[in-house]
Parts: C-alpha cells; structure tokens; sequence
C-alpha cells in the first residue's frame, strides 16, 4: 500500500515584476509516493527551485493543487504550515542560508528551538549527532565565514536532517561538494531514504541521478520527463570504488 | 518553555548585534538622561526663586491708608491719617491668619554720629518687624515690648548706615547716634540683606520702636502702614480679605463706598517671578522634548533598519518552522529589553548628570519624578513599538518572500 506524500495537479507559479510577468511553472503534475528518492533535473532557470519552494510550503502556487499527505496546503493556515515545516519537512536551500555569526551548531539547532516537545539536551544532542552524520564533528562551534563552501553546505544538510523530517527536499544539496564527499552525502541520503524517509533532490549532476529511483526533468517550466531508474546504484559501493586518496 | 526558547533566541540576537543593540540603547539613554537632567535644571531654579522670594518675606502684607489700588499708597500715608493704633490692635486680634503684625511709622532724617552723618530712612515698629522682614540681628539685639511700651530711645540700624557712620569699623552696638538730634543707642545691627527687587538698599535703615518715633521724631499719633505677615504663602489671599474685612468694619465704610485704605500681599511679585520661572521651565521642557523626539527618531531608525536587515533572517526562522508569533515574540523580547535596559541606564545617566551639574556647576536642582517616568516610558514604548512593528509586518510574509528581500 503506498501513500501519496506529494500530489501537484496543474501546478502555476508566475512572477510579477512591474508589467513583466515571468512564467516559472507552467502547469505541472506529479505524485511522490512515501519512500521514494525523486531527482529533479533541469537546466539552469528550468523552475526547479520554484517548484521545490512550493513542495517546502516557503511559497505560493500562483494556481493549482498542492497536497501534502493528502491535505490541501491551501486549506491550511500560516501556523499549520510553519508546524509541518517545523516537524515533517528538512529543507536544503541552494544557498544554505545560514544565521551569519552563529556557530555551527546553533545553525543546526535552529529548528528544534521552535518545537517545544524538544528539550535543551535533547536538542544539543540531535544537533551533534547531525553534524556528526555529515562530518562536521569538529566544526561544532565554527561559524559560517569560518567553514568552507561545502563545509556550510553540510551544516545546512545537518539542519534539515535534525528534526527526524517525513520528507527531505534539497536543492543542490552537493552542487559545493567534491565527488567524494558528495557521495558520501549520497550515501546517508540512500540510508536515511531506506529508512523510510522521502526525498527529492534537485540536481544538475547526471550521476547524482542514478543513486535515485526515479528522475523528473523540468525545462521552461514543464515537465518533459518523468522516468523511473531501473538500475539504482548504492552511493556506498560507488565510494568505494572511488580511488582512495590519503589523509 | 516556548516562552523560555524565545527569550534565549531574543537575548542571542542581542549579542549577536552588538553595535545595532549600542546605538539604540544610545538614543534612549541619551533621550532619558537629558529630559530628567534638563527638567532637574528647570525644576530647580523654579524652586531656588520660590526659596529667594520666600526669604524676602514672600507671607508679607502691607495695609497702607488712602484709596490706591497700585504702587505705593499717595503721599506715602503722611497726608492720610485714617490708619490708627487701634486699628491695628483690632486686627492684631482678630485677623488669625496672620501670625505676626507691626505698626509702621516712618520718616527720613540725618543719622549722626560725632563728625560722620547720613540721611536715612527711620522705621517704627514693633519687634515682631524681624519675623515679618525675615531679617537676622548681625549683633546685637532686638528691643523688647516693655520698650516699646516706655518708648526708649534704642535703635538697630543696617549695614549701610554702620559703614557711613561708623566708617572706622568701630562696633556700633552700645554706641550713641543721633537721628535729627534726638540720641538714640545702638543696641543691634541688622545682618546685610542688600538691595531688593525693585533696587532699593535694604540695609540703609534704621529701626527703633515706633512709640518712640511716633512722640519723639515725628509727634503723630497715626501709623503709616501696618505691616504683617500671613500664617502660610497660601494663606496670603485669604489674610488680605480678612484683614479688608476688619478695617472697613474698623472705618464703618458702607457697600457702596471704596475702601479708604489698601492691603496687598507680596503675591503679586511671586506671580510675576514664578512665571518667570514657569516659561524657563517650560523652555526646558520644550527642549527636552526635542531631544525625547530625536531619541525616539534615532530608535525607530535603528529599528526598523534592523528588522529591514533581518527580514533574511526572519524568513529563515519561518522557514524551519518559527510561527508568524514566535518571531513578533522574539523581536518584542528584543525591543523590551533594550528599551527597558537603555532606559534605566539613562535613568541613572540623567541623575548623575543632575548631580554633577548641582555640586560643580552650582545650579540648583530638583529631580521631578515625572521627569523620569515620562521619559522613560516614551523611549520604552517607542523601542518597543519600532522593534515590534517592523517584525510584524517581515513575519506576515511567505517565507521565501522574505528570504529573497533584499
Ligand atoms: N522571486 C522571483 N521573482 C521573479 N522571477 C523569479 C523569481 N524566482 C524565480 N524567478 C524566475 O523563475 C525562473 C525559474 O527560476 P528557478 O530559480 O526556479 O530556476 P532553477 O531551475 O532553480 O535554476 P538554477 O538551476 O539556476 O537554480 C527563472 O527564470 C527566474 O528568473
Ligand atoms: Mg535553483
């Protein structure tokens, strides 16, 4: 038995700037279902971060459908929304955004201070454990402009993972990551997938898309491909046979 | 625990800032600390002129013959002989918000002591004249009752007449002087109160009992004036219509007829000079004000730039979950315990600067509590109100809107 997590129906999102109106999503379908790992692929400006804006509930559709464990977001107040991002939804933005001058985990705690079920020990806890999963056990206290671009990256992956999130939506979670490290990052997220945890995955990178089961392709603001990935490769075996380099 | 989260994401924002949280707190403890410093200065004064007016004798009345209504009675009394002894007697009895009253009579003449003489004024009274004037014996002292009763021929006289009379620095008290060539001894000095509003030397007199003057110097059997002084400052008004009452009894003066005498309290003078006092007060006020204003103007600035840069941040918190209130809580936490910390510092600036002013500047001082709660409460509700109403509108956005704001 599956369950749709994710079903968009004619899904539009237009940007007004003056008397230009920019259209990002054309009107676009799909359904994920819980446990899968989707790839969204797509070229530069395609509409794959509008999209994935909208699935995160940061953003408005301009018309269309959205439900989300087949509630309508429409139907669900400001507060609703803040709570399911608060507990179901671990967001990866493109540009991180991290709090400037906090350390590395306070970024990560971030999402736990506004759940109140969570306690001041439990919460360091999670966060060390994060930080832990994505190899930044010795950055705990580094804030942002003293950690590398992908070192930030991870924090921000770290963040979304955190708050033990249903479905995890990340935008070029590795686009700031070497191969090796970004396999790795593919590896938890195969984990944390098997798990039960769904995911999708916005990304440029072809091979990134075969350790998913299943890829969408966006150009100007439509889907124009939408396939399964028969042949799912382990990111822990390809690591593997990564040639290994010394420390 | 909520509540206890925000106020822990408040307070880390707060370090986190610490040049926005030293200039908003700048405004409002400048803002605080110059409307209490500025009202103590005004406040002060108002209350250093009451004080010197006071001292000036600010209870006296002064009951003259004739018709006047302003300045001094006509022909200074000397032609209008309806003010008697026992007039005085009466009221001295019967006007109870008075607490103490001397007939006056008075005349120039030549002091004259050997080769040294000057012309000066001679008063007649009573020796309650010293609590009315408010005056202090410099040497000496006051004639007594039985005295006056035997008209004796005993002076106290001022600093202006020792200096022209006495101009060796001789102690006067014990010597004999004569005042139009009746000898007179000096049994005290009057302690230097200098010239008066209107210019007058206070100190060129000389006083002895009015008996004496009334047989032996002028050969009047009238007063001049009776002199008093009202219970209490407030009680002045009402100690002049009694007084009016008693005398157009006394004068068995009709309704339809005007009085034929006068009685003014020294209320007059002290409303002119107290609103003197009110405008500088107010100036300052004024001044205050302006300074509460640019205070308040600096807070907002910094405020609402503030939360215009935050909106990133804002949108971030939204974004991992933080309630549309949980960031107006957080910013409110933010906005009171900046506003509430700078204002108290200012609190404590202002009174510093109140005593600085006081012990090196000399001015007088008086710090008004409403000085303080005013002001202090006008910074808190202006840090407050700019911290929490930029925040209200960056959190009514989409998240993303937010984040993308540039
Ligand atoms: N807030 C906005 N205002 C106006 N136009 C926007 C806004 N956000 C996105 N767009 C436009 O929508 C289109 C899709 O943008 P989007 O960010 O979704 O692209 P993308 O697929 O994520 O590209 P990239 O791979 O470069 O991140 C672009 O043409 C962009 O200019
Ligand atoms: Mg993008």
């Amino acid at each position: 038995m599956t369950k749709e997590i994710i079903k968009i129906e004619n899904l539009k999102r237009a940007f007004t700037m003056g008397s230009e109106t920019v259209h990002a999503l054309k009107g676009i379908n799909f359904t994920i279902n819980e446990g899968e790992f989707v790839t969204i692929m797509g070229s530069s400006g395609s509409g794959k971060s509008t999209m994935l804006n909208i699935l995160g509930c940061l953003d408005q559709p301009t018309s269309g459908n959205y439900e989300i464990d087949q509630v309508k977001v429409k139907n669900l107040s400001r507060n609703q929304l803040a709570t399911i991002r608060n507990e179901k939804i671990g967001f990866i933005f493109q540009s991180y955004n991290l709090l400037a001058r906090t350390s590395a985990i306070e970024n990560v705690e971030l999402p736990l201070l506004y759940n109140s079920k969570v306690s001041t020990e439990e919460r360091r806890e999670r966060a060390i454990n994060a930080l832990k999963m994505v190899g930044l056990a010795d950055r705990l206290d580094h804030t942002p402009s003293q950690l590398s671009g992908g070192q930030q990256q991870r924090v921000a992956i770290a963040r979304s993972l955190v708050n033990n999130p249903v479905m995890i939506l990340a935008d070029e979670a590795t686009g700031n990551l070497d191969t090796r490290t970004s396999y790795e990052i593919m590896a938890l997220f195969q984990e944390l997938n098997k798990k039960g945890i769904t995911i999708t995955f916005v990304t440029h990178e072809p091979d990134i898309a075969t350790f998913s089961n299943r890829t969408i392709v966006l150009k100007d603001g439509n889907i124009i491909q939408d396939y399964k990935n028969n042949k799912v490769l382990s990111a822990a075996q390809e690591l593997a046979k990564l040639p290994q380099q010394d420390h | 625990m909520r509540l206890l989260n925000l106020f822990k994401i408040a307070f880390k924002a707060i370090i986190l800032n610490k040049t926005r949280t030293l200039l908003t707190m700048l405004g409002i403890i400048i803002g605080v600390a110059s409307v209490i410093a500025m009202l103590a200065i005004g406040e002060g004064s108002k209350e250093s002129i009451r004080s010197t007016i006071s001292s000036m004798g600010s209870n006296m009345i002064t009951i003259r013959p004739g018709t006047d209504t302003r300045g001094p009675a006509r022909g200074s009394g000397g032609d209008v002989q309806t003010l008697t002894l026992k007039n005085y007697e009466v009221i001295k009895e019967q006007a109870n918000l008075l607490s103490y009253s001397t007939p006056v009579v008075n005349g120039s003449g030549q002091v004259i002591n050997g080769s040294n003489n000057w012309p000066s004024t001679i008063y007649g009274v009573n020796p309650e004249y010293l609590n009315i004037k408010v005056v202090d014996l410099q040497s000496g002292s006051m004639f007594t009752n039985a005295e006056v009763k035997s008209a004796a021929k005993v002076a106290l006289i001022g600093q202006t007449v020792v200096d022209n009379v006495f101009p060796d620095g001789q102690e006067p008290v014990g010597k004999m002087i004569r005042f139009n060539n009746i000898p007179f001894k000096v049994i005290g000095v009057l302690e230097e109160k200098g010239e008066n509003t209107f210019g007058q030397d206070q100190d060129d007199v000389v006083i002895a009992p009015y008996t004496t003057v009334q047989k032996r110097i002028l050969a009047i059997d009238y007063l001049n004036q009776i002199m008093a002084s009202a219970v209490s400052e407030d009680d002045a008004p009402e100690a002049v219509t009694q007084v009016t009452e008693i005398l157009r009894t006394q004068h068995k003066l009709q309704d339809y007829e005007d009085d034929d005498f006068s009685v003014r309290s020294m209320e007059e003078l002290i409303s002119t000079f107290s609103s003197t006092s009110e405008m500088l007060t107010l100036l300052l006020v004024a001044v205050a004000s302006i300074s509460l204003l640019i205070g308040g103007i600096g807070i907002m600035n910094i405020m609402y730039v503030s939360v215009k840069e935050r909106t990133k941040e804002i949108g971030l918190r939204m974004a991992v979950g933080g309630k549309g209130s949980d960031i107006l809580m957080q910013f409110l936490i933010e906005a009171i315990l900046i506003s509430i910390t700078g204002g108290l510092l200012g609190v404590i600036l202002g009174l510093g600067a109140t005593i600085f002013i006081e012990k090196f500047l000399n001015w007088p001082t008086s710090v008004a509590l409403y000085s303080i709660v005013i002001s202090f409460a006008v910074c808190a509700v202006t840090g407050i109100f700019f911290g929490w109403y930029p925040a209200r509108k960056a959190s009514s956005l989409d998240p993303i809107t937010a984040l993308r704001y540039e």
